[in-house]
């Protein structure tokens, strides 16, 4: 019983332990995710998120020790965004045979992104800091969270509402597009991204590879124009 | 392999220092994406290496945002403070945000062919 006790504050503190945590979570979640006919609804992410959370809460765990070993993969976050260079390349002529439509869907995404959130809170009674919170909730955490602070809103709940506003769009942007009766496919991979930044990238990569391409695209795009954008608007209308 | 590997990180790292040194608006790996995209533009074609590896990175990609995703524990409290507005925000301007772009995006493709 000692011996075992010694072992756990041994590996609880050493990075192999949360790092394999991570993988065996995410291991779990991609198995049930392929067992249900990879149902968007069964979101590997949200699902080995819940299952570490229930791990670190249920040992006593504080967050940052928990990430300093899963911050190995959360490394490979930048150089997985560099190599979608790769499938955009792949879709080159397409690109820019649309260059006008993405121009223009890419504006009208940004902008409904930025209103509709910020009119849903403020009808339901959001604070000014909630509401500048979630005003960059479409766009990729780091830029997100750099906006929120400049404009006055909360960086670390930023971080957090970013990451679910991917997850949902993961989870549910499939029946939206089909409810819509979009069909093509760079016009679903770009709204992806557009909406829901990274995860919602990750999403369009497993369906299709030209949803996949437009989806980096329109998420590198959309951190752009709504980091440009929204400190702008906010002055104007507060 | 390795090859394409460390021109990733280059590309990376470079972007980094783009982004800090012109205190650009965008994070550094969207830059890097950016050298990226101009290396292969420059070369003509995607080598076969450059391919395996990128397509590595990407096929589990949902996989790298758990760390961040598992943050979430730290603002149950925030949270639970405002939900109703963040919960409906969230749900409403997420749908309607992928409604509105893909419904421009393939009404103006339509009419561009």
């Amino acid at each position: 019983m000692e011996n075992l006790r010694d072992t756990w504050v041994y590996l609880s503190a050493s990075p192999l332990f949360h790092l394999t945590l991570t993988l065996v979570a995410f291991q779990g979640a991609f198995w049930l995710f392929e067992k249900a006919g990879r149902n968007p609804i069964l979101n590997p992410v949200l699902i080995s998120v819940i299952g570490i959370v229930g791990v670190l809460i249920s040992t006593g765990t504080r967050y940052p020790q928990y990430f300093e070993g899963a911050q190995f993969v959360h490394f490979l976050l930048g150089p997985a965004t560099v190599s979608l260079a790769v499938p955009l390349y792949r879709q080159l002529a397409k690109v820019r045979q649309s260059a006008l439509a993405i121009g223009v869907s890419l504006l009208c995404g940004s902008l409904t992104a930025i209103f509709t959130a910020v009119g849903m809170a403020w009808l339901l009674g959001g604070g000014p800091d909630i509401l500048a919170t979630l005003a960059p909730k479409s766009i990729t955490a780091p830029v997100a969270m750099a906006v929120a602070e400049k404009i006055g809103g909360l960086p670390s709940l930023t971080a957090v509402v970013v990451i679910i506003t991917g997850i949902f769009g993961a989870m549910f942007g499939t029946f939206v597009l089909n409810a819509v009766g979009v069909k093509d496919w760079a016009a679903r991979g770009f709204a992806m991204g557009t909406a829901s930044h990274g995860i919602g990238t990750a999403r369009a990569l497993q369906v299709n590879e030209v949803a996949g391409a437009f989806a980096g695209l329109a998420m590198g795009l959309n951190a752009l124009a709504t980091a440009i954008l929204l400190p702008v608007l906010w002055a104007i209308v507060f | 392999m390795l090859g394409y590997l460390t021109l990733i990180f280059s590309c990376q790292l470079i972007g980094e220092v783009i982004v800090g040194t012109l205190a650009l608006p965008v994070p550094g790996p969207v830059v890097g994406m950016v050298l990226l995209f101009i290396y292969l533009i420059i070369r003509g074609f995607v080598p076969e290496d450059l391919g395996e590896v990128a397509g590595g990175l990407q096929k589990y990609m949902s996989l790298l945002f758990v760390p961040a995703g598992a943050g979430v524990m730290m603002h149950f409290g925030l949270i639970g403070e405002a939900a109703v507005p963040i919960a409906a925000a969230l749900v409403v301007s997420t749908l309607a945000t992928i409604a509105v772009t893909a419904l421009i995006m393939s009404r103006l493709m339509k009419r561009g062919n």
